[in-house]
């Protein structure tokens, strides 16, 4: 009954907790108009399917309508084959968007048990562990994404693994830190001592520990992973045309944007405020969670 | 001291040769028979084996990569499969470029992040201090190669003040160079004001001003040398990732240095370049690193203490 | 050089009132504070934190955070209000006319220059004129004058080098290099390990004895003040309860927050059976200050005009004064 009744208590603080954070968060207008940004790109993603045929509108060509200015029908003008290009921005944000997120969880996890691994045995391990992440962190994400994407080709698996690999440093040092802070508290040694099963306490603790942290180092990696796959598409190293993907529908603009600034301009826009909006979201996650804004 | 730099001089050999062990084991994985690029129309099977055997390619993985970075010790870095020349005449020919413009950006951007970062902490909540605000919020989230486009259609095409491709020169360094320091000047401004404001809070920005020390001097002699302290960290660490974005910048406007080097023998599948490439621009990004190592010793003393103590 | 004698006035509080204003409201730190001051005179001002004490020192130096507001008052030093300085004023009065040494020396000093520096820079500041030399030669004399061994070797030294009770050491090197009238120290020793405290107290009883300048001296601890101050101020909830001789308040007690406050203090000859005295309660909400007496919650002798009134201000002995009811049966 005490047990329930502490429990209860402690779920309530939680609440309380999360309650606080996110009347933080919404009282950030930044933050607040990084979140209605994002969520226009998001529903504009994930509902041009059910209007738009994607066969039809972003991949068949449509030669005498090529190049056509912003007009009426073609709210963004069309590009040198003349699909739409309103079309294909949506449809491309389907493959930034969905590559950028997966790499970003791929980086989670795979960051996750590396640092979790690393902080709870400690020693050699940790030591090896550390020294590849070491190594990983000196070669610029960049170049090590181009070396992997033109070893291994640019589908969308090695996509994932190309810009999420270099991301995997930042939340193995945040598991870590945060495993190695939790099991030298004195309320884990003490459970450890009267034989409390350690790994579910310490992982209930870890997760409670930096969920913050994660969430707002994964806002902002999520951001800068959508650039790393736009920028490997620009250079022809990624998602390859046809498919509809931001970079490459710059790379493929900038031939003819001389005569359609359009063409770059659109794509450009759209990288830039799904960057622009995460980012806001990150920051303002990060201030809500900073306890130190508590007075 | 002399054994610290020591020491970070034997620890960055390791990370280097780590390095190049990652992107020689990543090239290595390259699929495609380099011999029928090579050998194209004349290929035969005998021609590709002892081509093979000469390229030392059917020698195991680490015979070939020990055999590499003894090349390397001697300044060899191969032979291009294509220009059949060293590559380290190509990497050389092209590396200083890269250096100018690297630098021209470095330069452009902690000469203009620093003095907007320390003003929008000491002068918060004033209109310029909003505005460089919500330029480094912009500046971040811009993709360095589309704002490359749009100062070429601004500045080249519309206005035709300056010219489209880049160059070693005084004209045609601008653009590449304004392109590659726009996010990085961005992020150092938000570090050099987050650093400012909490030196700023510090007790000891206190003491100076019961000291009777005004303004200018608290914040040029007191809190100045200390909130640089993290931003120069910062800007050691965004050496790598210009050299990095510099692939993005100089292939938007053709500038002739080591990135696009790398693109194009992407293009040719020329493993040794795109392999030297690669391996230039992570030594260049090390030393960057130990360099500023050593530097920070010089600025901050309490680094060398922990050093003396043996804790660094 | 300061040879006044001691019953010149040097600085007159007058109805001090500071408020903070906070997103959650109006923070009363020092409410209706006034004392004067003599040349040649430690006074102590005691109080648990939050009473006032720091803020009430922090104003007469000009240093309030952003948010703090003077809402009365006046703060007479020879004449002067210092509270109607502008900045300009205030950087010419700080580290000249008055010092000031803070709680922690450990952050309180800048890690990246050396002790030499930043001694030297408080008279550059001061004196513009000051040769290089002479400049030197009186940093080493300070540094020898408040028990530094070797001088010319920490001169050359970062503060991470030196122990706290050094660091403090220096921190008062720093506010009196300049002969000031004034100096305040705001608990100056609570950082410190007890054997170095008493080194410190004593250093600056001396040197005050030396140089004839007043101290206001803070603490929570009353047995620093029995030790060194020549009169009193007990702060509570920013407001005085009372003030006087440290005599007169030590053994003729007359409200029963000081009472508590002595109580609570452990002594040698005391039986140590007995559990220590403490003052029930904790301190009261600042955002909310009650109508009547301040420490009426906690008071064991409260009475219902505590909690409507507010006590007035009762004479004694002079310059013995307190503010409670239980001196108006």
């Amino acid at each position: 009954m005490l047990l329930f009744k502490k429990r209860n208590q402690r779920d309530q603080q939680k609440n309380l907790r999360l309650q606080s954070v996110i009347s933080r968060f919404m009282g950030n207008p930044l933050a607040v108009l990084g979140l209605i940004l994002f969520s226009v790109i998001l529903l504009a993603t994930l509902s041009v399917g059910f209007f738009l045929d994607y066969e039809q509108s972003a991949l068949a060509f449509n030669i005498p309508q090529r190049l056509v200015p912003p007009n009426g029908t073609n709210w963004f003008g069309t590009d040198e084959m003349g699909r739409d290009e309103f079309a294909r921005i949506l449809f491309g944000a389907r493959y930034t968007l969905s590559v950028g997120f997966v790499s970003t969880l791929f980086a989670v996890i795979v960051g996750g048990i590396f640092g979790a691994v690393s902080g709870y045995f400690g020693g050699i391990t940790d030591n090896i562990i550390m020294r590849i992440m070491e190594i990983m962190m000196c070669l610029p994400s960049m170049i090590l994404a181009i070396a992997i994407v033109v070893a291994l080709g640019g589908s969308i698996l090695n996509m994932v693994v190309a810009v999420g690999i270099s991301n995997v440093p930042k939340f193995a040092r945040i598991v870590r830190s945060s495993v190695m802070g939790v099991r030298n508290t004195e309320y884990v040694q003490a459970a450890q001592i009267i034989g409390t099963p350690f790994i579910p306490l310490l992982f209930r603790h870890i997760l409670r520990n930096c969920m913050g942290p994660v969430i707002v180092q994964a806002t902002l990696i999520f951001a800068m992973s959508i650039l790393s796959i736009s920028s490997l598409s620009f250079l022809g190293l990624g998602i390859q045309a046809p498919t509809p993907e931001w970079g490459n529908m710059l790379s493929d603009g900038k031939d003819y944007m001389r005569g359609n600034a359009y063409l770059v301009l659109a794509p450009g826009l759209a990288i830039f405020f799904s960057i622009f909006s995460l980012n806001l979201i990150g920051d303002g996650l990060r201030d809500a969670l900073d306890p130190r804004m508590d007075i | 001291m002399v054994k610290y730099i020591g020491k970070r001089m034997a620890s960055l050999i390791v990370v280097i040769l780590g390095v190049i062990l990652i992107i020689y084991l990543i090239m290595y994985l390259l699929p495609g028979d380099v011999t029928q690029f090579i050998l194209g129309t004349n290929y035969t099977e005998e021609g590709a084996e002892s081509l093979r055997e000469s390229l030392g390619l059917n020698r195991p993985f680490i015979i070939q990569y020990i055999h590499y970075v003894w090349g390397l010790l001697h300044g060899d870095f191969g032979i291009s499969y294509v220009s059949k020349m060293p590559v380290r005449v190509q990497l050389f020919s092209r590396f200083p470029n890269t250096l100018i413009l690297v630098s021209c950006s470095m330069i452009l951007c902690v000469a203009l992040s620093i003095p907007m970062g320390i003003y929008s902490a000491v002068k918060p909540k004033t209109f310029l201090s909003n505005l460089i605000q919500g330029l480094g919020m912009i500046g971040i989230a811009l993709p360095s190669f589309w704002l490359g486009l749009m100062l070429i259609l601004l500045f080249s095409v519309k206005l035709s003040w300056l010219p489209s491709l880049g160059s070693v020169s005084l004209k045609g360094i601008i653009l590449p160079s304004i392109t590659l320091c726009v996010s990085f000047m961005a992020s150092t401004m938000r570090m050099m004001r987050s650093s400012m404001l909490e030196v700023l809070n510090q007790d000891y920005i206190r003491t100076a001003r019961a000291k009777g020390a005004n303004f200018r001097e608290i914040i040029y002699h007191h809190a100045m040398k200390n909130s640089m302290l993290p931003v120069i960290t910062m800007i050691g660490m965004n050496i790598g990732s210009q050299m990095g974005g510099s692939v993005l910048t100089e292939s938007v406007f053709s500038y002739p240095g080591v990135g696009l080097l790398l693109m194009n023998s992407i293009a040719s599948r020329d493993t040794p370049t795109i392999l030297g490439c690669l391996v230039l621009m992570a030594l260049s990004i090390g030393i960057c690193n130990l360099v500023v190592d050593i530097l920070m010793l010089y600025i901050d003393p309490r680094l060398k203490t922990l050093i003396i103590k043996g804790i660094g | 050089m300061m040879n006044k004698t001691t019953n010149e006035v040097l600085l007159q509080v007058e109805n001090l009132q500071v408020s903070f204003f906070t997103p959650k409201g109006e923070v009363k730190a020092v409410n209706d504070i006034h004392y004067t001051l003599h040349y040649n005179e430690i006074m102590g001002i005691v109080g648990e934190s939050g009473s006032g004490k720091t803020v009430e020192a922090f104003t007469l130096m000009g240093l309030l955070a952003p948010n703090g507001k003077i809402k009365e008052g006046r703060a007479l030093f020879e004449g002067r209000d210092l509270l109607k300085f502008s900045e300009k004023e205030y950087i010419n009065f700080r580290g000249k006319e008055a010092g000031i040494i803070f709680q922690n020396p450990m952050t309180s000093l800048n890690p990246v220059y050396t002790i030499g520096k930043q001694l030297k820079e408080v008279l550059f500041l001061h004196n513009k004129k000051i040769q290089k030399s002479e400049a030197e030669a009186r940093v080493l004399d300070m540094l020898r004058q408040v028990g530094i061994n070797q001088p010319e070797k920490r001169m050359k030294q970062y503060p991470h080098e030196l122990s706290g009770g050094m660091r403090q050491r220096i921190m008062i090197a720093m506010g009196i290099i300049n002969h000031p009238k004034l100096l305040i120290a705001d608990e100056p020793t609570t950082a410190l390990d007890v054997t170095i405290q008493a080194q410190i107290l004593d250093l600056i009883r001396n040197i005050q004895k030396k140089t004839g300048m007043a101290v206001i001296f803070i603490t929570h601890n009353l047995g620093v003040v029995a030790e060194i101050c020549d009169k009193v101020t007990v702060m509570y909830a920013g407001h005085i309860v009372e003030q006087g001789k440290v005599r007169d308040v030590f053994y003729y007690t007359r409200h029963p927050y000081t009472r508590g406050l002595l109580e609570s203090m452990p002594s040698l000859l005391t039986d140590t059976k007995e559990p220590l005295a403490m003052i029930q309660g904790s301190p009261v909400n600042l955002l909310e200050l009650p109508e009547g007496c301040p420490f009426a919650d906690r008071c064991k002798h409260c009475m219902e005009k505590c909690k409507r009134q507010k006590p007035p201000q009762t004479q004694f002995e002079e310059g013995h004064i307190a503010y409670c009811w239980l001196n108006h049966r």
